[in-house]
């Protein structure tokens, strides 16, 4: 893939093309793949993402834990009752569907990463719900999740997407990035706009540390998948709106990638800071069997 | 995230997989399969060596069925997964899992596997960067990086001339077209190990043929990870 979002914004430009494009065009060249098999391997991907966020809305699903589970439902329920959420009727449904498909994830269901499990909620909350709001077609959000992609890989060739390596920032910011350029290019925005809607988003997620309760994949993150979509869609609205970023996408993503660097290891997926040792989740963590010895923690 | 790996569409949007996480639980499954085929055999035995973020936080994202389900030969998304310890147990595995410290240089999500079936055991260092993307970093005591994103050949051979115009003259026997290759040895006349990674499948028949001859200690086909 690409080895920065400026290299894939000038190539589409000068190609007059959408990011997608330039993103498939990559993946078949590296691949060796023909368009039409390239494209069929991301429509099974979408398949399971549709089906994971369904899965997490219709009933209430449960983790092995018993830490997370049932909120997509709680919060899909209220939405259906006629109550009307703060946050419209968009980014409500995306939060749910969010939400929904990390439950699903953390009961060990089938999901998709995108570009990680822990973070797997976002990108399919935020383009189902914009299908379901604007009629886009599957094939559309096949090219939404090219275009997502290419941006996802620029973030792991520069930075990382794993939070043992970055933190919260690395995954759920990445996700909810890769969203904003998706959803841009959705909604008619240009390639320009979708690399600023990338850094606004990032900028804003910046330092968020991963700090898992019990060392699962549950608290805090399904409700920081749904953070993730409210990101996304804030720096969509600015991006459309002709708002630049003040600093450009890379040198956001560049950042970001310092930040991590020096991110203290407390705070990058081992269990051993913020959330997961205030005294509810060191209890948490007992209570499953999963505490530390009191010497490793400070 | 540095290194030769190009990073595919499908590496981001993906891995298909059951939960909770793509790095302790596909990543693992990923690592334990790559493992399981340098091996070349289901493990009679493994230890299980875990460093990190992997060892801490390893139990609650189920790592350590992750790596077994690897060892086992399933994809990151089979549902047996959950249940792969008492599979292995079931097949006759011996699986001992301890915390190690690889070093400060080692990613945080790194596993040193040492896996025996009857007479053979390998020691295998990989780790799992992200997004469920792997890297293998080192067999036996040679380094090596080796991401399980093409077919590979591994070859451990005496090291003297001929050795690697032997294989290639098999590779062009059979046309098989050859991505990436490198040679790590021990010191001059000792063991070398080859890895090579291809665009074509690589036939059971060139790896057999290998084997048979009287320099090559073992050779592996690595199929690709495909899931």
């Amino acid at each position: 893939m690409f080895d920065s979002l400026a290299q894939m914004i000038a190539l589409a430009q000068t190609q007059g093309q959408p990011l997608h494009a330039i993103v498939i065009a990559r993946e078949m060249a590296q691949s060796g793949r023909d368009r039409q098999t390239v494209r069929d391997k991301m429509y099974k991907r979408l398949v399971v993402m549709r089906k994971s966020a369904e899965e997490g809305i219709a009933r209430p699903v449960r983790s092995l834990s018993g830490i997370s589970g049932g909120n997509a439902w709680r919060l899909w329920q209220r939405l259906q009752s006629g109550y009307q959420p703060i946050t419209g009727p968009i980014l409500s449904r995306a939060v749910a569907r969010a939400m929904a498909v990390n439950e699903v994830n953390a009961g060990m269901g089938c999901i998709v990463a995108t570009p990680t499990a822990g973070s797997a909620g976002i990108l399919p909350g935020v383009l189902l719900t914009l299908q379901e709001a604007y009629g886009f077609s599957d094939e559309q959000l096949v090219d939404a999740l090219f275009t997502a992609s290419g941006v996802g890989a620029v973030i792991a060739r520069r930075a990382s997407i794993s939070g043992a390596a970055g933190g919260c920032q690395a995954e759920t910011g990445s996700a909810a990035a890769m969203a904003a350029a998706a959803a841009v290019a959705l909604l008619g925005g240009s390639p320009h706009q979708s690399g600023q809607a990338v850094a606004i988003t990032l900028k804003n997620m910046l330092g968020l540390v991963c700090d898992p309760v019990a060392g699962l994949v549950e608290a805090p993150c399904v409700k920081r998948n749904a953070a993730g979509a409210a990101q996304c869609f804030i720096a969509v609205d600015m991006a459309l709106a002709g708002i630049e970023s003040v600093i450009p996408p890379d040198e956001v993503i560049d950042a970001m990638a310092r930040i991590g660097r020096r991110m203290d290891p407390r705070f990058k997926e081992t269990a051993e800071g913020g959330l997961a040792t205030t005294p509810t989740g060191l209890r948490l963590a007992e209570t499953l069997g999963r505490s530390k010895p009191p010497e490793e923690l400070r | 995230m540095p290194g030769k790996r190009l990073v595919s569409a499908f590496d981001i949007i993906g891995p298909i997989m059951v939960g909770p996480s793509s790095s302790h639980t596909a990543g693992a499954v990923r690592l334990g399969r790559l493992g399981r085929a340098i091996l070349g055999a289901q493990p009679q035995r493994a230890i299980m060596g875990l460093h990190g973020s992997f060892a801490r936080t390893g139990r609650g994202h189920g790592t350590d069925r992750a790596l077994v389900a690897g060892l086992l030969n399933m994809s990151t998304d089979d549902p047996r997964i959950r249940n792969s310890l008492e599979l292995a147990r079931n097949a006759g595995m011996e699986v001992i899992f301890r915390t190690v410290d690889l070093g400060e240089n080692a990613h945080p999500n790194s596993v040193e596997m040492i896996l025996s079936a009857g007479q053979q055991e390998i020691r295998v260092a990989g780790a799992s960067v992200g997004g469920g993307m792997v890297e293998i970093q080192a067999i036996d005591n040679y380094p090596i990086s080796f991401t399980g994103e093409h077919e590979a050949l591994l070859v451990a051979a005496k090291d003297r001339p001929g050795t690697i115009h032997a294989i290639t003259g098999l590779f062009l026997r059979y046309r098989v077209n050859i991505a990436f290759s490198r040679v790590e040895r021990q010191h001059r006349g000792g063991e070398a190990i080859q890895i090579f990674e291809t665009d074509d499948q690589i036939p059971d028949e060139l790896v057999a043929a290998l084997a048979d001859c009287d320099w090559v200690y073992w050779a592996r086909h690595i199929p690709r990870l495909t899931d």
